[in-house]
């Protein structure tokens, strides 16, 4: 069992990111905030350190974003004891997005997850229930990937 | 949480043969104040399940602000929540502040500090409004809905307008403070403290409310930060935290006052934090008021500000009345955003009905339902 911090600094966290979980690359930080992006394959694992060793208990949001060529999940995770957040951001390919689903950890994320998924289409595996939430069951679109356009305008 | 019974349910469930039953409450309840279905399952009177259906008033807000330029977004920001309307506007002006990498003026985070404030007051006294009448006393509703006016009043002296105020700027504020706002608003603060006291007397003696609110739909520590649950109701289960002490934005580290927390965690306590927490923001209104004199009259209240973003991502979060809001920007170095995403309080908290509600009385849950502060122009964005 490793060492777990309850209230870990921003350099505390940036160091044992670096030591035990050599795939995260922390891009920047400045106070109280770490900005960090993962690989796909490796996203649960970091995410289950934060949350069991560097006591991250409170998980903001999931974010999607789409960049067209590929799209980007992005947590937002807070230690209630410091105020510290890391921005942890993983990319994932267009043509295959898939990618774990953290409610298991979080169970806040579950509703995030859910939106995340039916508006851009990216799928969440092992989530409990993936289902429609704000839209109407019959879309069969996902209405805020930049392929769908708004208006003449645009 | 059956302890209290008068009749031995728990011996006559065994006696009948009893199915379970899903009741729909909503769209339109009472109850819901908006537009959200709550299904409960019963088990008799129990509450076995439940499931929050949202998504009525949808209208991909994120995704209209991709068609528009920054300083249009202000007065769409005001329409996530017609009750806290500068925080949101605060927190969009934040982002791109951020994003830009430019300070404000001194004066404005005060001014900033002070708006947000009497929203803050507004909001938990319309929260108020509305416990009183979920719970069946139409007095409540009526003397919270009077002190509320008042600082509505405070609103028009300040910008103009009652509720949709478009005051926030990239940059600073729209407009200084008017003449005499300083001295309005303290009346006004003071006046409320007293009769603050009313209201809470009227609460507080009444067995009604109390018997309906006390020892019901425990939370603990863990469940609430595991399920995202933030804000008042976070701070009532024994949580720590409050953004405006532990993470500070603007000036809120200039100035001094307390967070509230209580760890019993029922819906009592997530109650008593509410009522705690107007007092504590006529206390930071009074510290703000002063720092706003304190600066003089010709003090900058506003920078110009590039029309175009560099690229890049930016996030910022503040305190809302109801909770934790964040909002995260793409930028892709013109003058719309490229992605804007809001991280709304609501929305994550009434996932949470299930666990608040369960194993209480069907009776219950719109005084369960109450303390969460419904508010669906965020919910649903």
């Amino acid at each position: 069992m490793a060492e777990v911090l309850q209230k870990p600094t921003v350099e505390e966290i940036v160091s044992k990111l670096n030591s035990d979980c050599p795939c995260v690359n922390v891009t920047r930080t400045e106070t109280r905030r770490v900005y960090a992006t993962a690989p796909r394959e490796n996203s649960f694992q970091v995410c289950k350190y934060i949350h069991d060793n560097l006591t991250f208990e409170h998980c903001s949001t999931v974010i999607g974003v789409d960049y067209v060529d590929h799209m980007t999940v992005v947590y937002h995770l807070t230690n209630y004891y410091t105020g510290v957040m890391i921005e942890l951001s993983v990319d994932i390919p267009a043509d295959d997005l898939h990618i774990e689903s953290v409610t298991p950890i979080w169970e806040g994320a579950n509703w995030h997850e859910r939106e995340t998924w039916e508006l851009f289409g990216i799928v969440f595996d092992n989530h409990p229930k993936l289902q429609r939430l704000l839209t109407p069951d019959t879309y069969e679109f996902f209405p805020f990937r930049k392929s769908y356009k708004l208006r003449g305008s645009e | 949480m059956m302890t209290d019974s008068i009749v031995p349910v728990k011996e006559m469930e065994d006696r009948m043969d009893t199915d379970k039953m899903w009741v729909i409450m909503g769209p339109q309840h009472p109850f819901s104040h908006g537009l959200w279905t709550l299904k409960v399952q019963l088990d008799g009177e129990i509450v076995t399940d439940a499931e929050p259906i949202v998504g009525y008033l949808h209208r991909g807000w994120e995704k209209e602000t991709e068609n528009r330029t920054y300083p249009k977004i202000i007065p769409m920001a005001d329409r996530l929540c017609y009750a806290a309307s500068m925080t949101y506007t605060h927190l969009y002006c934040m982002t791109v502040e951020k994003a830009l990498g430019i300070d404000i003026p001194e004066k404005a985070k005060y001014i900033r500090i002070v708006a947000d404030e009497v929203c803050r007051i507004q909001s938990h006294l319309m929260w108020l409004a509305a416990v009183g009448t979920d719970l069946g006393n139409l007095t409540v509703f009526l003397w919270c809905m009077r002190e509320r006016e008042f600082f509505l009043d405070l609103n028009v002296k300040l910008c103009g307008a009652r509720m949709t105020t478009n005051y926030p700027r990239i940059g600073g504020v729209r407009n200084d403070t008017t003449e005499l706002f300083d001295r309005d608003i303290i009346r006004a603060v003071d006046r409320f403290e007293k009769a603050m006291w009313d209201i809470i007397a009227l609460i507080d003696d009444s067995s009604i409310f109390v018997s309906r609110m006390k020892d019901i739909s425990f939370l603990t520590r863990e469940q609430c930060a595991n399920m995202g649950l933030t804000g008042p109701a976070m701070r009532g289960c024994g949580v720590d935290f409050d953004i405006r002490r532990d993470d500070p934005y603007d000036n809120y580290d200039q100035v001094d006052f307390e967070v509230p927390v209580l760890t019993k965690g029922d819906s009592y306590s997530r109650y008593m934090i509410r009522i705690e927490e107007m007092f504590q923001s006529c206390d930071i209104i009074r510290q703000a008021v002063k720092k706003i004199q304190a600066l003089g009259k010709n003090a900058p209240y506003r920078i110009k500000t590039p029309s175009k973003v560099p690229a890049g991502t930016a996030f910022t979060r503040l305190e809302d009345p109801r909770g934790e809001s964040l909002m995260y920007l793409v930028s892709d170095g013109t003058d719309k955003p490229y992605r804007l995403k809001v991280r709304s309080p609501i929305f994550t908290n009434v996932s949470t009905s299930k666990a608040m509600c369960l194993g209480c009385r069907i009776a219950d849950v719109p005084a369960i339902l109450a303390q969460i502060d419904m508010c669906l122009g965020e919910t649903d964005r």
